[in-house]
Formats: C-alpha cells, structure tokens, sequence
C-alpha cells in the first residue's frame, strides 16, 4: 500500500526573544523523517520541548507562533505541500487533514454552536452539503458516545463538559472525512476516568471511519494503546522508530528503556504505626461562599512514612491540604500535630508549630521569588527560624544543597535559570531548611517531565528515610500512589472513600469509585484498553 | 541586558529627557536672559538676539521655555512622585490585608475615578486657593487613583502566587511581604507606570496652567506661556507653539522610554488609557 | 434570567454611583475652607453685607438641608441661579449643553469608524511598514496636547490658509451648514487627539483575539482569511471593541472642555472653565454634575454592552 504521509528529513527553527537581548534563531526539530500508511496510527511521543507538537502541525504545513519549517518535505500522497501556496495548503487544512488541540475548551469558538463548527470545515469545502454534514455530526456525535447525538450540536462550548468538548472536537477533525488527523495530545487536561471514555472514543472512531492519525502525547501507557508505530522524539532529535510492540516489548534505546520502566518504582510498605504526626479528625471545610468542599475528613500521617492522598480535580484533596496548613481554617473537627490541636487560623500559630509543617508546591516555578537567589531562598528559613547569618547560613545552605544533589555552584543563581527539576530540589532544600516533620507534597511532581519526576519522587525516598520526615502526598496519578505510599486515602467529592495501608486500599474487594479509578489507569501494555473495554461490555450485559 | 538591544525610539527618548532635564536643572546659567527680564518689542521673529523671539510682553522666549522645564517638571515630578507614595502604599495594603480594608480602599477609588480627571480639578480649583502646594497636591490625588488601581492588580497577581503563600506560612510579618517578596516583583510595570504618569502629570499642568488654573503668573510654566502667547496666533504669530511642541517633545520622549520598557517586561497589567 | 439579573446590577450601580458622585460634587465644594460670601465680595465687605449675602444665597442653612434642596432641584432640571449673573444656570446649560453634545457628536462619528478601520489595518500589516507607522504615529498623537493641535489648525487652516473662519462661534438662527462649517476646526482637533488612543485600544483588542486558539482552529480548518475574520474573530472582538469605543468618547467629553476654551466655542466646557475662574460655585456644581453624568453613563453602556455580547451570558448553561 502507498504512503500517505512521507515526512523527509524535516527541520524546523523558530525565533526566541530573550530578555533584554537581541532575537536569536533556534532550531526545534533537527531533521526528523517517518512514514505513514493509510488507517494507520503513528504515536510521536517525548517530553516537553522535544518538538512533537511542532512536527503534527507541520503536517498541517502550519507553523505556531513564530515556528517556520526551515527545511525538508511534508509528502501527503506524494505531493510536497510545504512547497504549496496559501490556497493550495487551504484546500487540504480542514478537508484531508484535520487537527484536535489539546484543550478544546480553548479551540472551539465561543460564540457559536457547537454543530455549527463541527460541519464548517466539510461545508466550506464543499465536500459534504449542509445537511449531510449536520446527519453525519449527528451520526459521529453517536459513535463518539457523546449524549444527546441529535441534538448536542445546538450547544455551545460553554455548555458541556470538558470530556464532551474533546470529543466533539474529534468529532469536527473527522467530519469532514479527512485521510489525516493530527491528534495533539487530546486526553492530558482531563482526569483519568474521563480520559479512558475519550480514548476509547477516539479509538473506535478511527476504526470506524479508517483514518490515519498521528497522535501526539507524552504518556507511552496512553499511546500503547491507539498506535501502530511509535516513534520516540527528544529534544527534537528522533531516538526511535518502530512497531508499538517492539518499543514497548523490546526498546533498544537507553531512553527508551527509561521511559518504559519510570512507572516501575515500588516503595516496600513500612509496617503500621501508632504515633501520628498529623491527625486530621472529622474535618468539614466550605469556602466563604459556602459550597462546602470537605466532608467528615479523617485521616492520619505517621512517623517516617508517607500517606498519599489520591483523586481527580475536584475531590478536595488541595482543599485538605489548606486546611492543615490553617490557610482555610475548618468549619468543624480539628487537625492534630503530635498530641498539639493546631489552631484553625495559620495567622494564630506559633512560629515552631508553623516551623514544624512545611509545604511542596506543584509549580515550583511560582513558588520561589523570581528576584530571589537560592542563597535568600533556601536561607530565608534559617534566619527566620534560627537565627542563622553570615558565614553560617551559607555553610548551612551549601550542605543542603548537596542534600538534594545540587552542589554549592547553584547558591547564586536566580530561579529562571533553573531546570524545572532543579526548581523542584530547591523548594524541596527550602521545606528542608526549616527541619519540619511533616512535608505536605502537593502534586509536586505532575508538571515534571517522567524521568525528572522518578528523581524527585527518590530523592523524596531518600530523604525519608535518612531523617524519618513524613509525607502527605497529594497526587492524581496511580503510578506515583505506587511509587512513594505507605498508606493511602481516595478521595471522591469531598469524601474519603477509601482510607488504610497501601496493600489493603489497592487490593479487592473495592469499592465502585476506587474501582473505576484504578481500571482507568493506563497500563504500559499493548491491549489494555481492549480489555477493560470488555469487561465493561461484559458486565454491563450480566447486569 | 545590551546596549545594542535598546532600539533608536528608546534612545531619542531618553536623549530628549537628558536635555529637558539637563533646562531644568541649570536654567539660571543657561537662559540667555533672565526667566522676567523684559528685553525688546512684543513678539519678535525668531533669530537674531532672540533665538526663539520674544513673547506677549518682550521677554525673550528661549529663556521662558528654559525657565518653564524647571517649573513645569519639577512639579509634575513632585506630584507623581507624591501620587506614587499614594498609590502604591495604599493598594498594596489593600492587596495585602484585603477584607473590608480593601473593599473600602477600592469602592472610594472607584467613585473617584467616576468623574473625569480634569472636571474633578475644576471643582477642587474653583474652591481652593490658588497656590503651588495645593496644584501639586491636586495633581497627586488625582494620578494617585490611577496607580492604586495598577498598583492593586499587580499586587494582587503577585499576592496569589505560591510565594507568597509559602512566606505567610512561615510565618512572616507584613512588612517583609510587602518589601521582600512583593515589591521587587511588582518594580518593573510600576517603573512604566510612573512614566506614564508623568508625562500625564506633565499634560495635565501644563492643560490647567493654559486654562489659567495652573502656576500662576508671572511664573514661567510652558501651559502658561502658550496662554500668554494665544492671542498671537490670530495674527499669524507662532510664538504659542513652541511650548506646545516642547510638551508634546517631552511627552513622547517619556512614552517612547516607556514603550520600550513595556516592550521588555511582559507581566505588566493594567490599561494605559486615561479619561 | 441572571442576564436580566447582571443588567439591573448594573443599572443600579450606576444610579448609586450617579448619587454618590452629587454627594462628593456637593459636599466636597462645601468641606473645603473659605468663605464664599466673602470670597464672593471681596476683602473690604462689611460684615453686614457678608451676612446678607449668606442668608441670600441659603448658606446659613445646614449642609444636608441644602444638599436635598439642590438635589431636588436637580432632579426637576433646577439648578439654582448663577452667583455671578444671577441668572438661571438651567437656562444657559440647556443653550450650550446641545452645541457641547453637536460637536462631540460629529467628532465621534468621524472617529469611531476611522478609529476601527485604522486598527484593523494595522493588525492586518501586523509588523510591516503601516502597523510600524500607525503606531510610531500613535504614539506620538497620544502625547499632545489638545491646546497645541488646536492651535496648529488654527495658524495653519485658518490664519494662513484662510479655509475656515476663526473663532468658532455658533449662534441663534444659523442653518445647519453654517454649524457645521464652523465646528470644522474643533472637531478635527477632537478628532485627531482621541483617534490614537482609540485605534491602538482597538489593535490591541484585535490582535488579542487573533492570537486565540479558536482563531488557530479557524485557520487549521483551511477557511479563508475574510472568513475567519468576519466569522470567528469580529464575532468576539466586538465586546472589547465597544468597551473601548465607551472608554473613549468618555474620555472625548472631557476633551471638549479644552478645545471649546481654545476655539472659543459656547459649550459647556467654556462655560465651566469660566464659573471656575470667578468662583461661580452653583455652575461648577451643575457643569461638575452633568459632565460625571455622561461620563458615568458611557461607561455604564461599555458594560451593559459588553454583558450583552458575552456568548456564555446570553446562553446560560
């Protein structure tokens, strides 16, 4: 069979604006080649700035920003459309292939239905009449799962949910029968549960429909499951090329070997233990405007261990860490530090209650000071809390670089010219600063790329266990409830559903919530979706 | 930072403030004659003696608008400069407190703002005596409601971010807040907007002076010059636009510095508009 | 339902605000020190005659007392009589207040069109020599005063070139050409120092919205440019577009004040500048009054237009 898509020695360079400095050309893709067959699906997979987003947009011939294609072909059934004018690269946008962002909630226009942008592109190119084009809306809108088929399409993007706008905008890249669609990312701004629903989607509409696709993600688990081939891309350099099965069976590259095993990592759960450190009993939480977002929350952290506090956007569990820092103080039950009930209010803490529980953020990039060095950063705590000046300070802030594998060489640099792992390490060297007992991690890794975020979630490890710290862990992600847990809570709407040590929660017999989550969790294995697919089929007939 | 980054406008500009700058500092050595010193006929061309002519009374022009740098931008600066202390004390303390503070700060700046800058100074002038301290202070008030506006958005987006959190939690004072973390954070649109407000400031005295509101005479300011040499324009005499040019001159000096500096920071918030 | 809610939101606020405005015009002029009666006749007055002149005026009646009197008048259209002429300043204001809205009228419609139309063109040459020039010209438009380009149409247009007549006096019994001919100046002065500000409001409001998402959808859909501009981006510039539009002709009200004194023109700005100059307090009150009035009123509409164009407003989920 013909290739549909030839992508040849592929360069891209884009125009950087540093500040203060004269502009420099950058190059983000550095010669890349791949091909596709028809109905075929190809997963570009890398971590941020490895230029995947660039390449699927380049089949687009469209350049973001100030990206331009500086060299080599783009092949759509043997024609070069790089070297097509504007209304020729017009003819093909929209009609042969078609592209779905990463956030639809962003993508659709605001102003008008949601029908009426699905069907604009095949009705403007005149492949499909107005009212063939709203019947096979209709009719994808069906396949897609999405409610209401025949009459979801009068809706606006205000009105539905960010699941259903994902698959609506699937639906609009499919409507107007293309040969290509670009898939950018399409499930990563949704949670899990929703995630498997779109994928599955996604999945079943590209059978039906016999569409090639390049799909763009960052997740190998995910695109284990849609591709046919997989292509490995980092820092716009391809690593490797081949069948899903081989990458994800048989990697033959360092990298890639790295990223199949990063999930891999099991804490041995510590054995059970009396003497909490923080014990959070009965505690209701609502904001100002009374929507009450914590219901009878009780849990407890103990010594040298770790609790992992597990859901999805929404289930309060930030909401837990606010109210035991005192930033939202509880509108009933009380958090225990030791045998010390801490006051509601943060404001009416002493300075070694306050000293004794310190905070991880997830954008380590918001939470240093951007005019602050590492020295003032990192040794802020130690005159606050210790009075520590001069000479001493930084002695005392070189050792803790080194605790967190830095080096002393980083004492003067400013954050913006840190990695994002390094941003992370020295927040994590400031909570370390103060000597506290309790780290409360909110989401710490999730903005990290995987392998960045494997090394965090050790040098955690380690910590832990050099000094006996405790962690209150808040997470989404299963894989990293596996990775650092010695206890767990599961948090659904408010509730915690699910509360005990880490074999106990993620063992049946489950409950339906903790259930749902855990089936939703890709796996790094071709066939999974299928399977879980099944059984759904499978008891949803039994019932 | 480079020096070849800084782009042409930017260096006009700041070329044009060092000269304006340079009048106003040593106006009595560089005048050719004195700011009240009647030196020849009424309104006489340009050259000669007389490089700019002279105005509505025989004083020499050049000497008038030299002598009106030092008047006008030493008050439009003293009022920005009182409008800023103002300004950025208040609406970080409304940003930083918040609660009722901040909603009394920011609902008695709102109703401030419902009434247009120049009609608000109407009022006031036409009650208030006449004198220099009470322009300034007029002037400041008024640009004041403009930076507390700025000056709360920005700190309030600095305000939300972890930082900040992180040093509450610590357990710091307030003034460590607002000067460590918050302030260095917020310099550089606040750097812009200070001038912003001064060219306004500069526009909005030299508007008054000229309605016959402002410095008084036989003080030289250049809104009063262009209305001591108004009547001149019916007869052909251009005497009155030549202060006209040098505010619109130092005017767009400050906005091309400012646009440049807008340029390079690209968290400022805020409009520039004003009414 | 919460549209309708969110509108007479704002409706009311902009009444409070209205009153609260009179009260700060009303109470600030009573507040400041000085004495008016003796401002009003001078140093050498006799005590006697200040305290006639006090009881003539009501000012030995408490300040709340008259603060309701007045507003009452106010409401009724009765703004008390002037200090200076002791004629009615109802009268005058009802003269000038139309010559005053005659000219911002025609410099709004020559502006808000030429405004848009110059912002448009400037985000389509985005970075070429017309963007570069519109905004290089901007930004010098944006920093003159008004006073000075009045001044220059004057020497120019009408004393050297002799095109227009100067001053601009507009009188009883003039046609409606005559008017027009003789607001040619003022408005082209009001015109071309609101133009800037406007225009660069409004690329800015464009190019915010060309650099959307929804626009990149547009385009990845392979529609034409006219297309994507008539359909996905002008549908969600114009709210912006009409908040700065609102912003601006505020802000041209208050540019009147000082393009009426320049051309001798008989509007309410020349009238206010003059009660301000004699301490004519009961018009500067009125004039104060009316121009926060159209301020506060354009800026409401701003609002209840932007409320109005809002997609996710008018469509409730």
């Amino acid at each position: 069979m013909a290739d549909l898509l030839e992508v040849r020695d592929l360069k891209i360079g884009a125009t950087a604006y540093p500040p203060g400095e004269p502009p420099q050309d950058i190059t983000i893709v550095h010669g890349v080649s791949f091909t596709l067959r028809k109905g075929r699906v190809l997963g570009l997979i890398g971590e941020s700035g490895a230029g995947k987003s660039t390449i699927g947009l380049a089949a687009l011939a469209y350049g973001r920003g100030g990206v331009r294609i500086t060299g080599g072909e783009v092949r759509l059934d043997g024609e070069n459309i790089l070297a097509l004018g504007g209304p020729g690269i017009r003819g093909i946008r929209g009609s042969r292939v078609c592209y779905v962002a990463q956030s639809a909630a962003a993508a659709f226009n605001p102003a008008h239905r949601l029908g009426d942008q699905v069907v604009e592109a095949a009705v403007r190119h005149g492949s499909l009449t107005r009212q063939a084009a709203w019947e096979r809306s209709r009719y994808l809108f069906g396949v897609l799962g999405l409610p209401d088929p025949d009459s979801f399409g009068r809706r606006y993007p205000h009105q539905v949910s960010g699941g259903q706008l994902q698959r609506a905008m699937t639906a609009m890249a499919l409507c107007p029968g293309p040969e290509l669609i670009v898939f950018d990312e399409p499930t990563t701004a949704l949670d899990v549960t929703t995630q498997i629903d779109v994928l599955a989607a996604i999945k079943r509409a590209i059978d039906e429909t016999h569409t090639a696709a390049l799909y763009i993600t960052h997740d190998l688990a995910v695109v284990a499951q849609v591709s046919d081939d997989i292509m490995v891309l980092r820092h716009g350099h391809m690593v490797e090329y081949g069948p899903v099965q081989q990458i994800i069976e048989a990697p033959q590259e360092d990298y890639t070997r790295e990223l199949v095993s990063v999930r891999q990592i099991q804490k041995q759960e510590a054995g059970q233990q009396s003497d909490a450190r923080i014990r959070i009993d009965g505690v209701d939480a609502a904001y100002s405007n009374h929507f009450k977002v914590l219901h009878d929350v009780s849990v407890h952290v103990p010594r040298g261990q770790t609790l992992a506090v597990v859901g999805e956007s929404g289930s309060g569990k930030s909401t837990l860490a606010r109210v035991i820092t005192g930033l939202l103080p509880p509108s009933k039950g009380a958090v225990t530090f030791k045998d010390e009930t801490l006051p509601p209010k943060f404001a009416d803490r002493s300075k070694e209650q306050l000293r004794q529980i310190q905070m991880l953020y997830q954008m380590a990039d918001t939470a240093m000071n951007p005019r602050q060095t590492v020295r003032d950063i990192v040794g802020r705590p130690l005159t606050f809390y210790f009075g520590l000046r001069g000479q001493e300070k930084t002695r005392r802030v070189a050792e803790l670089l080194e605790q967190i594998e830095m080096g002393k060489g980083f004492i003067d640099r400013y954050p913006a010219e840190l990695s994002g792992g390094q941003k992370q390490r020295v927040c994590i060297a400031r909570a370390l600063a103060a000597e506290p007992e309790v780290i409360l991690c909110d989401e710490p890794t999730s903005a990290l790329d995987p392998l960045v975020a494997a090394g965090i979630l050790k040098l955690l490890m380690r910590l832990q266990a050099e000094t006996q710290l405790s962690y209150l862990f808040i997470t989404h992600d299963i894989a990293t409830v596996r990775a650092i847990a010695d206890s767990i809570a599961v948090m659904y709407q408010g509730r915690v559903v699910r509360f005990g040590p880490k074999s106990q929660v993620l063992s049946p017999p489950f409950d339906d919530y903790t259930d749902l989550l855990l089936k939703s969790v890709p796996e790094m294995r071709i066939g999974w979706l299928e399977e879980v697919l099944a059984t759904r089929r499978m008891v949803s007939a039994g019932h | 930072m480079r020096w070849r980054a800084v782009p042409i406008s930017a260096w006009v500009g700041m070329a044009g403030l060092a000269l304006a700058i340079f009048c106003a500092l040593f106006a009595p050595w560089i005048a050719p004659f004195g700011e009240r010193e009647v030196v020849g006929d009424i309104w006489l061309p340009m050259g000669g003696d007389y490089l700019l002519g002279t105005d509505n009374l025989g004083r020499d022009l050049l000497s008038r608008l030299i002598y009106g740098a030092q008047t006008t931008i030493s008050v439009a600066l003293a009022a920005t400069v009182l409008a800023f202390c103002m300004g950025v004390f208040l609406s970080f303390t409304a940003a930083v407190v918040g609660g009722w503070t901040d909603q009394g700060l920011s609902r008695v700046n709102d109703l401030m703002m419902s009434i247009p800058t120049l009609i608000f100074a109407l009022i006031v002038l036409a009650v208030l005596p006449q004198e220099l301290w009470i322009l300034v202070a007029v002037i400041a008030v008024l640009e004041s409601t403009r930076v507390f506006r700025l000056g709360r958005a920005v700190a309030l987006d600095i305000t939300v971010m972890e930082f900040v959190e992180a040093a509450r939690l610590r357990g710091e004072g307030r003034q460590w807040i607002i000067f460590r973390e918050i302030l260095p954070n917020a310099l550089s649109p606040l750097l812009a907007e200070f001038g912003l407000r001064f060219a306004f400031a500069v526009l909005f005295l030299s508007t008054l002076s000229f309605l016959g509101l402002g410095i008084q005479p036989p003080e030289a300011d250049w809104g009063g010059i262009v209305k001591d040499n108004k009547d001149g324009i019916i007869f052909g005499i251009p005497a009155a636009l030549i202060p006209g040019a040098a505010i619109a001159g130092l005017a767009i000096c400050v906005n091309l510095v400012v646009d440049w500096l807008l340029n390079r920071t690209s968290s400022l918030k805020g409009g520039r508009g004003d009414g | 339902m919460p549209l309708a809610a969110l509108l007479i939101q704002r409706l009311a606020l902009s009444v409070l605000l209205m009153l609260a405005v009179s009260v700060v015009i009303f109470l600030g002029i009573e507040a400041l020190p000085g004495d008016f009666a003796q401002t009003y006749l001078g140093q050498s007055a006799t005590p006697q005659a200040v305290a006639n002149i006090r009881q003539e005026l009501g000012l030995d009646q408490p300040a709340v007392t008259r603060y309701f009197g007045w507003l009452g008048g106010v409401v009724q259209g009765d703004f008390g009589n002037s200090w200076a002429s002791g004629s009615s300043v109802s009268r005058q204001i009802g003269l000038r207040l139309g010559n005053t809205l005659f000219l911002a009228f025609w410099a709004a419609l020559v502006s808000v069109p030429l405004a848009i139309s110059l912002g448009m063109l400037a985000v389509h040459y985005r970075g070429r020599w017309p963007d570069r020039l519109i905004n290089v010209v901007s930004l010098g438009a944006i920093s003159l005063p008004e006073f000075f380009v009045g001044y220059i149409l004057i020497l120019f247009v009408a004393v050297q070139g002799n095109w227009v007549t100067f001053p601009s006096t507009v009188y009883d019994g003039m046609s409606f050409g005559q008017r027009l001919e003789a607001i040619v100046l003022p408005c082209a002065t009001l015109v071309l120092v609101v133009l800037a500000h406007m225009m660069r409001m409004t690329r800015a409001a464009i190019l915010n919205v060309m650099s959307s998402p929804y626009v990149e959808t547009a385009e990845l859909k392979g529609l034409d440019t006219l297309r994507i501009i008539a359909r996905h981006a002008a549908p969600n510039a114009v709210a912006p577009i009409i908040t700065v539009v609102a912003l601006n002709l505020a802000y041209l009200v208050v540019g009147v004040v000082v393009v009426e004194v320049v051309f001798v023109y008989p509007g309410m700005g020349q009238y206010m500048v003059d009660a301000v100059t004699v301490r004519d307090l009961p018009v500067v009150q009125a004039c104060g009054l009316i121009f926060a009035a159209v301020y506060i009123l354009l800026n409401m509409s701003a609002d209840i237009l932007a409320i109005l164009a809002n997609p996710r407003l008018r469509h409730p989920r």
